[in-house]
Order: C-alpha cells, then structure tokens, then sequence
C-alpha cells in the first residue's frame, strides 16, 4: 500500500542528506588532500552560524549578505586552521594534528560559550512548510537541500576546470612531485583549507535557517559527518557523498517505523556492522 | 646554459655527491651515466632544488639556483621528468599535461603548448581522456615528458626514462629523446642503459660513488676500453 508519510519521510531524509554531504565534502577534500583530520570541523560551521545570526539579529544585515560574510568569515577561520595550527605539526606524527584540532574544538567551544553564553538564539525568521500532494516539506530544508546541490557542483567544477583545482587533486596522489610542475604544497593546502572552511560556511547558513544557535551546536553535526566520511571511505569524495544519502535515509526511515531517536540508534549499528565488513568504506580504495 | 661547481650534496650525513662540475651548453644533450647508487638521481635532485646542495655553484643561464626555492626552479627553464615518471595515476592524460602547465606563465600559453605536445605525440591527443594510470610503460613516458614540455622548458632534465622498461620499449624511449633534441630543446639524461643512452648525446659524464670519473664525447666514451669493459661488457 502506498504510504504518503513513508515517501514525505524520504523525501525529508533525501533533503537532510544534502546538508551531510555538503558537510562530508568539506571534511573529505581536506583529509584527501592534506591527510589530516579537522576534528573541529562542526565547531567552525558553529562560527558561521554565530557571524550570520549577529550580523542578520543583531546588526540588520540583509541574510544574503550576511550568510556570505559567514561564508567568508569561516573561509578565512579555514586558512587560519592550516596557517597557525597545521602547517606547524605537518610531518609530526598524525596524533599531534587530531590533539590539535581537538583542543581547537574545545577552544572554540568554550569560547564562544564565554562570549556568548549558553542560551539557545536563532535568526527568528520563520520559513514556510510547503504542501504537495498531502505532504509537507520545510521550505527550509528543500533551499537547503538546492543550495547544498549548487555548492557541490560549483566545487565539482572548480576542482575539474581550474589549475589550483587539478592542482588540489593531484596533490591526493602524488605529493613530492609537485613541486617539479612550479607547484608551491603549502600554497595549494592553504587553498584547500579556505576551500574546506568556505563549504563549512555554506552549511552554516543552510543550518543556521533549521536549529537554533548554541556553543554545542557542532556536537549535533561533527560525529555524524565523521561517520559519513569514514563510511564512504576517509578522503573519497564521491564515497562520502553516497554515505551521505544512505545515513540521512536510514535516520529518516529509521525514526519513521520507531522513534526519531531510534532512527539514530540503527543508523549507527549499520555503521558498525559496515566498519567489520568493510573497514575502507563503501568506496575507500586502501585497504 | 646550466653549470654546476664543485657542487656536495648530503642525504643527512651521508656524503652523496663530492665536487661535481659539470655543464651543458644550449642545444646539447649530455647524458649523465654509470652504476646504480652512484649518485644520478641525486645529481638531478639537486639540479631540480629538491635536495639542498652542501657547496658548490650551481647556475643556470647565469642564475644562482641556489637562491630559488624548489617551486621556482621550473620558471627558469628547467623541466624534471622524474624517475618512474611519476604521473598522477587517476587524472586523464590531459590534466596531467595540465599541471604540466601550471605556472602563471605557462598557463597563458597552455592551448598552444598543448597543440605542440599533441603534435608531438599524436598517440596522447587520442587517448587524452584516458587515465594516465592505465597507459603502457612507453606512453606513460610519453606522457611523463609531455607533461615536462607543457611548462615551455628550455631544458629537460630525465632520470632514467628507459628504467623498468620492455627492450622494445626502450628502443622508442630513446627515439622519444631524440625527437626531443629535434625540436631543440637541451637534454640532460641520466641512464644506466649506457650503450643506448651515447647514442642519442653529445657528450656524457661518468659518475661513480659520488664523483666525477671521466667525460668526453659518446665517441670517445663508446672507444674508451675501460667503459666498454665495466659497463658495456664487450
């Protein structure tokens, strides 16, 4: 029988996957490309969603321009990431960069909580919930949902048409000889760190118009996205894009036939059950 | 065009290369010979900036490269064709040529120097598509100093293009370097296939342990009856 609430509920898990994957890509193309995990990666999609909700609150800034500043503002925390913390541990043992970006993600944490407090805030703006055929979607999530797409194919491009972009990608495969094509590493990891930390500021904005701001806020998104990029296999682009898809799909449908939270609770027993089968990933190459 | 003096190099405390002088005038190719571990590869390592000279002079075109960092290195004119060409496995062979091209001046001049490769190699145009991971060991040569030529070099420098090779295959890569010199680039080439390798150069060095034993012309070192015996076994 045909169950228009089962298709809703899919169609809200397809419209959640996006934000995931945009999030997952982010994390990916700096683990493919720098080898180094940014634990902190939600807390800076968390600076975001404070630049926005304090220009666009507190300031007046129209949200188009103030979700770009916080694109750019977590863009630069981005380059900042790899110029102050990173660049100095590259070649120390990999421990030293997850210790690192940890203590980055408690830093921020409790900075933010000294600056700002705990309370909850949001943006206050009320999108509408849209109807089709008995179904209702978040205008919310859909815009999130396109934009998230947009993001994804605009970084697609950059990284398939433009020279920095073809450099980002064969860095991945061959690092020393890179400097033999004129290509200056540390130049090209900065890049991909702004990029990393740019796709960061994008989801904020998209999350920034469903949940409400807190210092914790990253704490909802930085497992889940690690899970997503270590399912489809650490610094696999296109595995953590589907990984992506099937997490957001397993939470909704999970939390559909149970409860929300047990749709959590499924989506992690398959991801542990998947580490034992395949420990690479749904499409890692290493094994 | 490229000179080095007196040049040391270290791999930390080991005392790779003692006192090279060597140099290649425009137009020539010189080929670099002798057993393995003696210090070729080094030899172009530090020529390319990646290792750190100990002492020495090393100048191309009058320029100290001892002063440009490793990157830059290529804007002077001197192209790497690394050893085990070193492509990027998972890109098409048209990425590969490029990030051939990736400095500010090779990029405004990328169509043209890609018509120039493609004529070249006609075989890399029809297959630009492809990923350059599953070429043949000869094309990915092919591809390999394609690549190199794409940042309009004035010099190649090629580590032992013939390595790892079927004979058959060789054969071509030495044609490949001759079709070089044709086109009037200058060639410095490191090889242990020394017999093939005089062939196609001018001149050649034989380095041993480190150091510079003998040079002459290809003629003279083909004659040489000390060559012939250690290396060529004839």
């Amino acid at each position: 029988m045909f169950d228009v609430y089962l298709l809703e509920t899919i169609i809200n898990g397809l419209l959640l996957g996006g934000v995931l994957a945009l999030l997952a890509l982010g994390l990916n193309l700096i683990f493919g490309v720098i080898d180094v995990v940014w634990i902190c990666y939600a807390e800076l999609v968390m600076l975001g969603m404070y630049t926005i909700f304090f220009l666009y609150s507190k300031f007046g800034i129209p949200l188009v321009l103030a979700s770009l500043a916080g694109i750019a503002v977590v863009a630069v925390m981005g380059y900042l990431v790899h110029f102050l913390i990173i660049s100095p541990l590259l070649g120390t043992a990999p421990i030293n960069q997850l210790l690192a970006t940890g203590g980055l993600l408690f830093f921020l944490q409790s900075f933010i909580t000294l600056l700002f407090g705990v309370e909850f805030r949001n943006i206050g703006l009320r999108l509408p919930v849209l109807e089709f055929f008995g179904m209702y979607i978040s205008f919310a999530r859909l815009l999130a949902f396109c934009t998230a797409v947009v993001g994804m194919i605009a970084l697609y491009l950059f990284l398939a048409k433009t020279y920095m972009g073809t450099a980002i990608r064969a860095i991945s495969q061959d690092r020393d000889v890179m400097v033999l094509m004129g290509v200056n590493s540390r130049k090209v990891y900065l890049a991909t760190s702004a990029i990393g930390g740019g796709l960061a500021g994008l989801a904020a904005c998209l999350l920034v118009l469903q949940y409400d701001i807190h210092p914790a806020i990253g704490l909802s998104f930085g497992p889940i996205t690690f899970m997503i990029c270590v399912l489809g296999g650490l610094g696999n682009m296109i595995g953590g894009f589907v990984a992506a898809f099937i997490f957001s799909q397993v939470i909704a449908v999970g939390g559909f036939y149970f409860e929300l939270e047990w749709g959590y609770v499924v989506a992690f027993a398959i991801f542990i059950i998947m580490m034992f089968i395949r420990p690479q990933g749904i499409l890692g190459r290493r094994s | 065009m490229l000179q080095l003096q007196a040049v040391d190099a270290y791999y930390g405390s080991f005392h790779a290369l003692f006192g090279i002088g060597l140099s290649v005038e425009k137009g020539e190719a010189v080929a670099v010979i002798g057993p393995n571990g003696a210090g070729k590869t080094t030899l172009l390592r530090v020529i390319s900036g990646l290792v750190k000279p100990g002492g020495g002079n090393l100048t191309m075109e009058g320029k100290n490269l001892k002063t440009v960092p490793p990157h830059a290195i290529i804007e002077l004119g001197i192209a790497h064709v690394p050893e085990n060409r070193r492509l990027f496995p998972r890109m098409t062979i048209q990425d590969n040529l490029r990030i051939g091209a990736f400095t500010p001046s090779a990029r405004k001049q990328f169509r043209e120097r890609l018509q120039f490769v493609y004529g070249l190699f006609p075989i890399l145009a029809a297959r630009s598509k492809q990923l350059a991971g599953t070429l043949s060991g000869g094309e990915q040569q092919m591809c390999a100093i394609a690549r190199a030529l794409m940042s309009n070099p004035k010099m190649l420098l090629m580590d032992e293009p013939s390595a790892g090779l079927a004979p058959v295959i060789v054969q071509q890569v030495f044609k490949l370097v001759q079709q070089i010199r044709q086109e009037g680039f200058t060639v410095l080439i490191v090889e242990q296939n020394i017999q093939q390798v005089l062939k196609v150069v001018n001149r050649a060095y034989l380095l041993e342990v480190g150091s510079i034993k003998a040079s002459g012309t290809s003629a003279e070192l083909l004659g040489s009856e000390e060559i012939r015996r250690a290396y060529i076994g004839v």
